[in-house]
């Protein structure tokens, strides 16, 4: 239970520490209602004004919190600096979009609450104009203001109307409709459906937040929401004074007529701070990309993988990080992620890109992928790159044993990662934390091989002249085969080197028995961290974070960090 | 990511737009506010908008994912036949849908989602794309080719036992056992 502990405490504790807050500002808000300032607005309206009042409070609070976990640059920044203290706090920051869609949901269940109370408030305050009766107190106390129209309560001002109406007219009803409808379709386009399959809808609609944050910030700008003025409280108490509301302000009472005023708007005090961020992330976002980027080589490699080399000054990057590409001659508004494939000791950038959609498609023309001819390097198009931005990988040095899993096309973080590995060691020969890496990488077909195989045979190469073939352990799984392949590759395997990669371990067939390989490192290496680290599928995600679970016992400590786009 | 198909955001947004017409309903009916008699409608309205729009389309292109436990409804859909697979038909049907919400506050959100819904479907339907049910695939019956007709008459030619044995020796190295015999000439 430990290992669940390590594995998942702070997001739990950050969760729970979220869900406190949210529940303390509903109570607190809601209880913040029932004093004797809004007594007689609570004569009109009954609890309904509270239950408006409280999601309000929390819709203040996690509007405030959503847009924090998508500044980018802000989280590479925070966790650059975090992880010199604490490699969990780092890891937590990995799960910004979670965070981003509890918040969502949030927002969604609070606006429900929200309206739903405002129904009942906007149907009361209709009912105490309609029910024209001197002695009835809510119609004596929505005809109060009638004359200045300043210090008036009921905000329905006459009974020529109705609801719906009201609704279109005030800036609160206005706003409230339109940043609600900017939500809805900010939340249906977000479905995985519609995100996985059409990114653009997903990402053009998500755009509606600027719409939603003005209309929220001027929702409150009516004043809509009154109560008795704190001068009038002090002339005039509601609980001695309601019960004689038919001699209000007449000589000899000691009742005058109260006096009511809306609350200022409090939204803007909430999140003008993280819009300013987001703000200021945009900028340095639009400020990188406008860095010159320049493509120094291209190679098409088998399995439809192209391999682009770039150039772009002053660009720092650490193992494992991806970068957001665009490419203006194909799409202005686009930018796709890939992870970089180079090592921060190599002089150019690099990324492989598995051709599957359009965009990708688009970038494999303008790039030449079709012509034989080799293109001058003015022909190319021009690339922007925004990044890099930090994940998981980042923290691979930082662990004594490592496990890497990759699962076809996730195997390029690694690449980065045994790259920067080869540099470390075998040309600065720096004292490096990290003392055996175990690398598995799971594969559907041989073709995909070709590009990482030439980097695992110069790496071999190296380990065996400086005498350090037990540095690194990796095993390579096909998981699908040719009949004809296995029986010829049963024939060779007395041969040296792997028929197929070229190498001196051999190629293996199926899936990995996870069991027994976690069970051999662990009793490889007892009493230390070991950081198993996934870029794959969703199934072999859980697979291992069981497996770290069950495996970590007293001694050796399994910690488990996934990739994800 | 290719083409999108509005269709596809259609079919979330009316989902939606139906849940919200229903709640808005519930709310008016329950709070028994004036003009409820809309809200009835609008809770009506929302649970046929809800049924209706469940079953997921099958895509033009790509997998499609269906949700929980749609195959009855899928059924039901499809047994209306070109009412349920013409998107325009549709589109129609939301607009007409929408308009009573209008009529009151608790509904009118219902009301301009739907409305909104409606105007996806119809470039959905501008687009060319009509409603396709997701069911189960059967396998076509396994066609036999003409050779399976005339079974061989005798076994073919093996060599003799003594070569087709496999060597102990050789076989704990294998990783697996290879279900063709593989011989080694000696």
């Amino acid at each position: 239970m430990g290992n669940f502990a390590a594995n998942e405490g702070l997001s739990i504790f950050v969760i729970l520490v979220w869900l406190g807050i949210n529940v303390f500002l509903f109570v607190h808000f809601y209880m913040a209602f029932l004093v004797d300032r809004y007594y007689y607005t609570r004569v009109i309206l009954g609890h309904a004004l509270s239950w408006a009042r409280a999601p309000a409070a929390c819709l203040n609070f996690n509007c405030m919190l959503i847009l924090l976990p998508v500044c980018r640059n802000l989280l590479s920044f925070l966790r650059g600096s975090i992880q010199y203290c604490s490699r969990t706090a780092a890891r937590q920051l990995d799960r910004n979009l979670t965070f981003h869609k509890l918040v969502a949901y949030m927002i969604a269940l609070h606006t429900a609450i929200h309206i739903i109370a405002h129904l009942f408030n906007f149907e009361r305050f209709m009912d105490s104009q309609l029910m024209i009766n001197s002695s009835h107190l809510p119609y004596v106390l929505s005809q109060i203001g009638n004359n200045d129209n300043r210090s008036y309560l009921n905000p329905i001002r006459t009974n020529e109307t109705n609801p719906t109406i009201v609704m279109f007219t005030t800036i609160a009803g206005l706003t409230g409709v339109v940043i609600t409808l900017a939500l809805i379709l900010i939340i249906t386009s977000s479905m995985e459906v519609i995100r996985r399959s059409y990114f653009e809808v997903f990402w053009f609609t998500h755009h509606l937040f600027i719409v939603f944050f003005i209309g929220l910030v001027a929702h409150g700008i009516g004043r809509i929401v009154r109560g008795q003025t704190v001068e009038s409280v002090k002339v005039h108490d509601p609980v001695e004074c309601h019960s004689k509301f038919e001699t209000w302000g007449q000589n000899g009472t000691d009742c005058p007529e109260p006096v009511f005023a809306g609350n200022p708007p409090m939204t803007w005090k909430w999140v003008v701070g993280p819009m300013f961020l987001y703000v200021c992330e945009r900028l340095v976002r639009f400020y990188r990309s406008q860095q010159k980027v320049v493509i120094t080589k291209v190679v098409m490699h088998p399995s439809k993988t192209l391999e682009l080399q770039m150039k772009k000054k002053g660009f720092k990057m650490e193992v494992g990080q991806y970068v957001f590409m665009q490419c203006p001659s194909i799409s202005q508004l686009e930018w796709h992620p890939f992870t970089l494939t180079s090592a921060p000791e190599e002089d150019h950038l690099s990324v492989h890109i598995r051709i599957v959609g359009d965009w990708t498609q688009a970038l494999y023309t303008a790039c030449g992928g079709d012509k034989t001819v080799v293109l001058d390097a003015w022909t190319l198009p021009k690339v922007a790159v925004d990044g890099p931005f930090g994940t998981a990988s980042e923290d691979v040095f930082r662990y004594e044993v490592v496990m890497l899993v990759g699962a076809g096309i996730g195997v390029t973080p690694f690449a980065s990662v045994l790259k920067s590995v080869w540099y470390k060691h075998v040309q600065e020969n720096k004292n490096v934390f990290t003392k055996k890496i175990y690398f598995y990488w799971l594969c559907p077909e041989t073709q995909a091989f070709e590009w990482f195989a030439d980097l695992l045979q110069s790496l071999e190469r190296q380990m065996n002249e400086k005498d350090m073939r037990d540095f690194l352990s990796y095993n390579i799984y096909l998981t699908r085969w040719k009949d004809a392949e296995a029986a010829h590759l049963r024939v060779q395997y007395e041969a040296e080197d792997d028929p197929i990669t070229g190498l001196k371990q051999k190629t293996r067939y199926g899936k990995p028995n996870w069991d027994n390989e976690f069970s051999a490192i662990a009793t490889q290496h007892p009493g230390s961290k070991v950081g198993v680290f996934l870029c794959g599928p969703t199934a072999l995600a859980t697979a291992l974070g069981k497996q770290c679970i069950s495996h970590t016992e007293s001694g050796t400590e399994f910690i488990f960090n996934k990739e994800n786009f | 990511m290719g083409k999108i198909e509005w269709a596809m955001w259609a079919n979330e947004q009316a989902l939606a737009a139906g849940l919200i017409y229903a709640t808005g309903g519930i709310v008016g009916v329950a709070g028994q506010f004036r003009g409820w008699q809309f809200a009835a409608f609008g809770i009506a309205a929302g649970v046929f908008v809800c049924l209706l729009e469940y079953p997921r389309s099958k895509r033009g292109k790509g997998t499609s994912v269906e949700r929980t436990g749609q195959y009855c409804f899928t059924v039901c859909v499809k047994a209306f036949g070109p009412l349920t697979r013409n998107y325009y038909v549709r589109a129609f049907l939301h607009a007409a849908l929408c308009v009573p919400g209008g009529f009151m506050l608790a509904t009118v959100l219902g009301c301009v989602c739907l409305g909104i819904a409606s105007l996806i479907y119809l470039s959905a339907a501008i687009h060319g794309e009509h409603w396709e049910p997701i069911l189960p695939r059967t396998e076509p019956p396994k066609r036999v080719g003409n050779s399976i007709k005339e079974p061989p008459q005798n076994p073919p030619p093996r060599p003799p036992p003594e070569l087709r044995r496999k060597k102990a020796d050789k076989l704990e190295p294998a990783a697996y056992d290879n279900p063709m015999s593989v011989t080694i000439n000696e």
